[in-house]
């Protein structure tokens, strides 16, 4: 008798756990991250968790380790297969290693797609890269001409800081960047240095490029450690005001130069409508309305698939003053 | 006098024998089940065979390695290099899979680069007698930087369609290989430490290394085996790995070896040396990876997860050091 009762109130629990699922139209989209307690995933969190409520019938669980490891991950992404999660977007720790794991819960119907870091192809149906290299090129002499502007003259000339010069991404980008070129016919583009991504070899090379050009308005960085660098230099030789330096950079160590005044704006991925989009990609997938070329991505409009499923959201977000202090506590 | 003479030939000289050492396994099995129930009725996905069976790869590797780890903490050594010995291992591995080198060629040279790794650790703890956590802490960044400095950011996968079996594989229904081959180790590393001459030496050093060399043990010898037997291990749980993941990177099991110790410490093993069993390690490794699992299934977020274990650990050990000054301090007033 005991057992019996002990049956029945097992089995009660066990119907009262299982209740959320009887609602079969609600879609358990999983949003997996590199590490738990960063910012930057963080706000994906709070995107994946506005694509939601838009939704109606999306719950997202938020997860990752608590190390930026791939067995970690896998951890993880085993406890979702047997959760029985209807989709996994992850930003991946390790493009191959995640492979087999996701492979498997492929097998058992999970859809699986990457976001902002991605997975071999074989391992998930589509990757959401956070831009792609012809509108990082395009923002980047955008955001050359705003700042040229800044100083207030009519035409000018500008500089490009780059990491090494066989870093293929860089190059990629610089050459995305003169061929938009033509389109402004006010920037003038004098010369293309080499920081190596270091911050002393940098800051040199902007002291360099302030004596040579004197008539420098702007110098453009897509790359973090020279931007910081070439920032601080100007700063330092007292020329703010006269050249801005603009390009991809983070808000955390930006948002002083941009009270200084020696940065107007700059661009970077925004996480926040990264995690929306992936959410609402995973429900595109699950809803059946996606297709081979094309995926929604909410109020960011639709996403051409290419022919390896990668899927590139959107230029990047420009910072200022106006929002540059939000974003700095987060990433 | 006359009662200690009706007793077994101890494992320890220091505790109340093998009556504790039962008790702590009795003990550690009624928290697994208990926590086994506890999971069983709150997730609905936890009582599945697959998910079960899923959920033992996130452990066996590590558990591989806390079998001979804690014949050596028994010992009085630890070796905190075993995540570098996986990685290292791995990329011989993976550099000998670019040559087009067969599944067996691919397996041997893991284990024999764990089973140098093991003797090097073993020759300098040995032969310079400097304390086995130093020398570990130290081949620990070597091993772990020789692979970086070999690899770089390079990624290693060109392993054969074959060479997944390993860590992927299932021999029978949802026994993956892995698991039969945990444990069969098992039963193989408490046959040695538990029926054999060599795991009486091991107690015999754990508690007194200079009467053990005065009765003739050859203590340096007999580490040496055990460092070599963990760079095995070691080696094995890296065939296992890489095969799991299907590639190899230089952070591969970084940071295993805490979790490996952690294993070992809540199976029972002394830390200080001289006592601890197999079974006790065995149910610890499942413990944890039945916590871990279920946890997870809630979708605890992994920082909540790491202090729950970090309590249970606590909770699990000082309970029966609890206990154990209770009844002391009873019998000493009666």
């Amino acid at each position: 008798m005991k057992i019996n009762k002990f049956l029945t109130t097992a089995a009660a629990t066990l119907g009262l756990a299982l209740s959320p699922l009887a609602m079969a139209d609600e879609y358990r989209i999983a949003l997996v991250v590199k590490s738990l307690g960063n910012g930057f995933f963080e706000a994906a969190y709070e995107g994946a968790q506005e694509a939601a409520a838009e939704l109606g019938n999306v719950e997202v669980i938020y997860t990752g380790p608590t190390s930026t490891t791939a067995e970690g991950q896998i951890e993880v992404i085993t406890s979702l297969i047997a959760q029985n999660v209807d989709a996994i977007a992850v930003s991946a720790n390790d493009a191959d290693a995640l492979v087999p794991i996701l492979r498997r819960a492929q097998q058992r119907g999970i859809e699986v797609i990457s976001w902002d870091s991605g997975v071999a192809v074989e391992g998930r149906s589509i990757h959401l890269s956070p831009s792609n290299d012809q509108l990082i090129g395009e923002m980047n002499i955008t955001l050359a001409a705003q700042s040229l502007r800044q100083t207030g003259a009519e035409s000018g000339q500008f500089a490009i800081m780059s990491a090494t010069p066989t870093s293929t991404n860089q190059n990629i980008w610089i050459e995305e960047m003169e061929k938009v070129l033509p389109n402004f016919p006010e920037l003038e583009l004098v010369d293309i240095v080499y920081g190596d991504d270091l911050a002393d070899k940098s800051y040199r090379e902007t002291q360099a490029l302030l004596s040579n050009y004197p008539d420098l308005k702007v110098i453009v960085a897509p790359t973090t450690v020279g931007f910081l660098a070439a920032a601080q230099a100007v700063r330092d030789e007292g020329r703010i005001g006269e050249v801005y330096v603009t390009g991809l950079g983070l808000p955390s160590e930006l948002a002083g130069h941009v009270d200084a005044g020696t940065v107007h704006s700059f661009a970077i991925w925004n996480p926040i409508d990264l995690g929306y989009a992936a959410t609402h990609i995973a429900y595109d997938l699950l809803n059946g309305s996606a297709t081979n070329e094309e995926v929604s991505m909410g109020r960011l409009g639709t996403g051409r698939v290419d022919h390896e499923g990668n899927v590139a959201m959107a230029e990047p977000f420009i910072y200022d003053a106006s929002n540059v202090h939000d974003f700095a506590d987060i990433f | 006098m006359e009662q200690s003479a009706k007793l077994p030939i101890p494992n320890t000289l220091s505790t109340p024998l093998k009556s504790l050492l039962v008790r702590w396994e009795t003990f550690l099995l009624a928290v697994f089940a208990a926590v086994f129930i506890a999971f069983s009725v709150t997730s609905p996905y936890f009582l599945n065979v697959w998910n079960l069976s899923d959920a033992t790869f996130n452990f066996t590797e590590r558990a591989l390695i806390a079998l001979p780890m804690a014949m050596l903490i028994i010992c009085r050594e630890i070796d905190l290099s075993v995540a570098s010995i996986i990685a290292l291992a791995s990329v011989a591995m993976g550099y000998v899979a670019q040559t087009g080198a067969d599944v067996p060629l691919i397996v041997l040279t893991g284990i024999t680069v764990g089973l140098l790794c093991g003797l090097f650790n073993g020759f300098v703890v040995t032969t310079f007698g400097i304390p086995s956590i130093v020398v570990t802490i130290g081949t620990m960044s070597l091993f772990r930087g020789i692979t970086q400095g070999l690899m770089g950011n390079q990624v290693l996968r060109d392993y054969p369609f074959e060479f997944a079996f390993f860590g992927q594989g299932y021999v029978y229904w949802v026994f993956s290989f892995q698991f039969v081959l945990f444990l069969s180790c098992a039963l193989l590393f408490y046959i040695l430490l538990h029926r054999t001459n060599f795991g009486r030496r091991t107690y015999a050093i754990g508690n007194n290394p200079t009467a053990a060399e005065f009765s003739g043990i050859k203590v340096r010898r007999h580490k040496m085996i055990l460092f070599a037997m963990v760079g095995v291990m070691a080696g094995v749980a890296s065939v296992l790995l890489t095969s799991r993941l299907g590639s190899t990177r230089p952070a591969i099991a970084f940071g295993w070896e805490l979790s490996i110790v952690t294993m070992v410490v809540l199976g029972g093993v002394n830390i200080l040396g001289g006592s601890g069993t197999i079974p006790g390690v065995v149910i610890a490794a499942f413990l944890m990876g039945v916590v871990t699992f279920g946890l997870g299934l809630m979708n605890i977020p992994g920082i909540v997860m790491n202090i729950i274990i970090g309590l249970m650990l606590i909770t699990v050990i000082s309970i029966p050091v609890i206990m154990r000054r209770i009844q002391q301090h009873r019998s000493r007033h009666l």
